[in-house]
């Protein structure tokens, strides 16, 4: 078994990286608090942390759950109204901010391509994050990329 | 992102998921590491030893959840700063033993108890611990010590007078021994 590294390490080394997937996945906004929710549950659960070989994997895993649990709870937070506007939640501009136009992507296919751009993860460790075969997580990306390619062209 | 860094380590303080925190400080003879528990002061790192290898050492042996967290150390820096400027002769910070057992812990309670500016032998300082005879003991219980400076190894000095060793070197053991008068 590995000896586990000094918590800070993990904080030296990939705090940029978990940033970077929580602003993409959450926008900017909202990205400090999947930050710090994601840093303190890996703080929570790291004494008991079996395998040490893949922290950067273990962190950018968490905050992508961290990410979806914002959704949902900003789901919950949701205000009924007499209609439903016929709008993407964030609609970026052309040729904008190409995170703003991410954040915009359907669940899977934002994930997908944070995973992969964001964070640099392969298609196997991007799979084991969204919880799907390596296939569908390629299919996802795929599609996430094409729309991207639309949207900014 | 500092301020992301500073609100994690508060966060993780009051949630109680800061076993080890850390900082370092600037003395007249180099960079110490100070890192507590929430007992109080764990470890001090002396300039020449490697600040690395401590925060792995106390991972291993504490927890591995060791933080920067400098505002958790404030106290501590504030008086070894005016132990430096030589406006403290007495610290007042709440110790962890938990890095040195048995004979060793005794020896360095023993230690901890001579006064700013005296000094004494291996051999007193083996009696006081209680066993005369374990001088060489006493003597490696002063070479690990986890809390030089606080518990003042550097006030101890070979029977005859000679300075003996010290863990950050013998010129900042002179050093010490010259700020509290004890050099001239």
């Amino acid at each position: 078994m590995s000896e586990l590294p000094p918590f800070q390490t993990l904080i030296d080394e990939h705090a940029g990286d978990v940033m970077a997937v929580c602003r993409g996945a959450v926008g900017r906004g909202d990205a400090d608090d999947c930050f710090q929710e994601t840093f303190i549950a890996a703080l929570r659960a790291y004494p008991k942390l079996r395998d040490a070989g893949n922290l950067r994997g273990w962190l950018i895993t968490i905050a992508h759950r961290k990410a979806i649990d914002h959704h949902r709870a900003r789901g919950r937070r949701a205000v009924p109204v007499a209609e439903v506007a016929e709008v993407a939640v964030s609609d970026p501009e052309p040729g904008g901010d190409v995170w703003a136009v991410v954040g915009a992507l359907p669940p899977k296919q934002r994930a997908a391509v944070t995973l992969r751009y964001a964070s640099d993860l392969p298609h196997a460790e991007i799979a084991a994050a969204l919880g799907c075969s390596p296939e569908a997580a390629r299919r996802s990306l795929h599609e996430g990329l094409k729309r991207l390619r639309k949207e900014l062209a | 992102m500092k301020d992301s860094l500073d609100r994690l380590a508060a966060r993780a303080s009051a949630e109680g998921l800061l076993d080890v925190a850390y900082a370092t400080t600037d003395s007249p003879f180099g960079p110490l590491l100070l890192a507590t528990t929430s007992k109080g002061l764990v470890r001090v790192g002396l300039p020449n030893q490697d600040a690395d290898e401590l925060l792995v050492d106390l991972a291993a042996r504490v927890s591995p959840r060791v933080l920067e967290a400098p505002a958790q150390l404030d106290e501590a820096r504030r008086e070894l700063d005016l132990y430096f400027a030589g406006e403290l002769t007495e610290f007042d910070l709440p110790l962890d033993w938990r890095l040195s057992k048995d004979f060793r812990r005794k020896v360095l309670r023993a230690i901890a108890r001579i006064p700013y500016g005296q000094t004494r032998s291996y051999t007193e300082i083996a009696t006081r611990a209680g066993n005369e005879r374990a001088v060489r003991a006493a003597g490696t219980a002063c070479g690990t010590n986890p809390l030089p400076l606080v518990v003042p190894c550097h006030r101890v000095l070979r029977s005859g007078g000679a300075l003996g060793g010290y863990g950050g070197g013998v010129p900042m053991k002179e050093g010490l021994l010259r700020l509290e008068g004890v050099l001239g």
